[in-house]
């Protein structure tokens, strides 16, 4: 397989990817190397691993990373309840120490969590760690272990080894400075927001009836309100709610009902001070330049 | 592209070129392992590598690790394989600061040499001719702009740095943020910690005999510098920029600017293990240094670009700078104001607040004042230590 017929599948499947990104995923998946993935909000970062799973009909395991999330969350945990229940009633059924403790350190007492879960299937997922600059340092250095070894270990258990070498989407937002280590054992992208005629095709992929001329109108109003100095500014998500309000509303053309659009414009503009930044004069210059 | 690269006929093959391309890179500061050739090695046979844009994207996945790199990549990559730039750039001498009374200079003879080990990224540090250099220089990607541009490491000693460092190390102590919801298991802690107790009595046949406790981590605060290094602050830059290294060696999170009429992110420049030659690159970025001041705009850029990403309710931002802005006033206000609204502490340190009489009569100042939450004065690495209980109590 050559890049561009990933190129291909991922576009029938309803994501535009850049050359750049193309290529990286592409490598990605031939030399087995997780991707890291960097960029605002709203660029597509997240579709990108849900569009993969789709195209290589994996299962798309998604591990989302949080302040304070630690091994036992994302990796493993021993169900201790269910233990503790079946030590209780071991004793009562007169059983010996040794068989009981072989059989609550058993598979069937561990609970698995995305990323055990992500090496122990059959046949390779996608793995997305979305926003791994959320989580603490401590976290990114358990991560770099299953990276590069694919395994896990267990003290009670031994080490669990992958059965298959999942397909690691690493996204992140930039909230904190990523470890060397983590950087080096990954290939990276930087993600853009699309340009013009990327984002076109975006919109005419994920919404087909869309006519050409507000299609058009749409993505033209979004880039230039990028250029505006917005406090969030909209990304390809945004772009498509704003499409599809327009279209529930039966609008054809931006600039024909300034009150309208500005109603709609609670699609884009999610701050209220971003709100107050966009006027309906502003906005309508906007559409104007757009159309 | 039209240009391809012609390498002679003595030349190595392909393994040779792609090792020689990553020690282009790692030359121009991207940190890069052996490994890394292996992989970009291995990446081609998955493309075309025939085509230079395949070539291209595919050492750009392999080879950069953050947005500033892949950035700067695509240039690198032109200078190494299109046949550009092989041979060093003419560079100009930099004017010697030696000798002025108004820096100090720590270098001797012998020092310059022990200092330039940084040539790599500093291609002006020597006025070299071409003869000498002769095809067999180094490739730079750099473009030679600023010819009155300062050698920075006359200014700062690695002594200074050094204690810097420790100022750095004790004042991330104090910000030390000690409120947090989420607990951590901990040998001595304050509230028992169950689900780790249950676990353990599992091994006693469910008798809780030992009992485990935890506690609030400790969560260091970030700390975000910014450096006004303009005409007026010439004389304070000294300790500043010695301050600033020693953050970022004692601190792996804080981040560091500096500004003047324009704002440069300095972290990854300072983060060199080699103290000197961070300070020798910040050189070559530090284009402008001792110009003219924009503080509002430069803080306005800083809170709607980089804040955004590195600026959060735990960061600690310390501004420091003498407040003379030439930008008007309301610049400065809004900006902070914009600062602030990412729930982070705001501290300016202005070393004219040590004179005595001192107002902050300076517009600029005045109107930055209430989105200040400490603001004290600064002038030499003892006054920085000081401010270590202060810090502790916002």
């Amino acid at each position: 397989m050559i890049w561009t017929d990933l190129q291909t599948a991922l576009s029938r499947e309803g994501y535009v990817a850049s050359d750049d990104l193309a290529v990286a995923l592409h490598l990605a998946l031939t030399l087995g190397r997780p991707l890291l993935l960097e960029g605002a909000a709203g660029v597509g970062k997240t579709e990108v691993a849900r569009t993969l799973a789709a195209v290589r009909e994996a299962e798309l395991i998604r591990l989302q990373c949080y302040e304070g999330l630690d091994a036992a969350q994302a990796i493993y945990e021993w169900n201790y309840q269910r233990q503790l229940l079946t030590i209780r009633a071991a004793a009562e059924d007169g059983e010996t120490g040794k068989t009981v403790e072989d059989r609550i350190f058993s598979r069937d007492f561990l609970l698995e969590r995305p990323l055990l879960a992500a090496i122990t299937k059959e046949a390779p997922p996608v793995l997305l760690i979305d926003e791994i600059d959320r989580a603490d340092e401590e976290f990114e250095a358990y991560l770099l272990e299953i990276l590069s070894d694919y395994q896990v270990s267990v003290p009670e258990l031994g080490t669990i080894k992958a059965t298959s070498k999942p397909i690691v989407i690493l996204t992140c937002n930039g909230t904190r400075d990523l470890s060397d280590a983590l950087r080096r054992r990954c290939l990276y992208t930087y993600v853009e927001y699309p340009d013009r005629q990327t984002e076109l095709a975006i919109l005419k992929a994920r919404c087909p009836q869309i006519e050409a001329h507000l299609g058009n109108q749409v993505v033209g109003f979004v880039q230039k309100l990028r250029e505006e100095d917005l406090e969030k500014t909209p990304g390809v998500a945004e772009m498509l709610d704003f499409a599809a309000a327009l279209m529930g509303l039966g609008i054809a053309d931006l600039t024909d009902d300034p009150a309208t659009l500005q109603h709609t414009l609670t699609t884009l503009l999610k701050t209220q001070s971003d709100q107050a930044h966009i006027t309906p004069e502003v906005a309508g210059r906007i559409a104007g330049k757009a159309a | 592209m039209s240009r391809v690269t012609r390498f002679a006929g003595r030349d190595d093959g392909a393994s040779a070129r792609v090792a020689g391309f990553v020690a282009h890179l790692r030359e121009n500061g991207l940190r890069l392992g052996v490994a890394e050739a292996e992989v970009a090695l291995t990446a081609l046979t998955h493309v075309e590598a025939a085509k230079p844009d395949e070539t291209r994207r595919a050492l750009k996945a392999v080879c950069t690790g953050c947005k500033e790199e892949a950035e700067r990549f695509d240039e690198l990559f032109t200078s190494y394989w299109m046949d550009m730039g092989r041979v060093r750039q003419k560079s100009v001498p930099s004017k010697s600061n030696a000798n002025s009374d108004d820096v100090h200079s720590s270098r001797d003879a012998q020092g310059q040499e022990a200092g330039s080990a940084g040539q790599a990224t500093a291609p002006d540090d020597h006025g070299r001719d071409d003869a000498e250099s002769d095809g067999t220089g180094k490739l730079i990607a750099t473009e030679v702009r600023n010819l009155s541009r300062k050698d920075l490491r006359d200014m700062v000693r690695p002594e200074e740095i050094a204690e810097a460092e420790d100022v750095a190390r004790r004042l991330g102590a104090a910000l030390r943020d000690k409120r947090s919801r989420r607990r951590i298991a901990a040998r001595k802690g304050d509230r028992l910690h169950f689900r780790k107790t249950i676990r353990e009595s599992l091994s006693t046949g469910g008798e809780p005999v030992r009992l485990l406790r935890k506690k609030r981590p400790d969560r260091t605060r970030k700390i975000v510098a910014l450096c006004d290094v303009s005409g007026s602050m010439t004389i304070y830059a000294q300790v500043f920029l010695a301050f600033l290294a020693g953050l970022m060696r004692a601190d792996t999170a804080a981040d560091a600017y500096l500004f003047h009429t324009r704002l440069i992110r300095i972290t990854e420049a300072l983060r060199d293990r080699d103290a000197m030659r961070a300070i020798g690159r910040l050189s070559l970025m530090a284009d402008g240094f001792g110009g003219g001041t924009e503080i509002g705009p430069s803080l306005s850029r800083f809170a709607g670009t980089y804040a955004r990403r590195f600026v959060d309710g735990r960061s600690v931002v310390i501004i420091l700078s003498d407040g003379y802005d030439t930008a008007p006033p309301e610049i400065m206000g809004e900006a902070l104001e914009k600062l602030r609204k990412r729930g982070c502490k705001i501290i300016w340190l202005n070393p004219l607040k040590g004179w005595k009489d001192y107002e902050p009569v300076a517009s600029g100042m005045a109107a930055a004042l209430p989105h200040i939450d400490l603001f004290k004065a600064a002038n030499t690495l003892s006054d920085l230590a000081h401010l270590e209980r202060e810090l502790a109590a916002l």
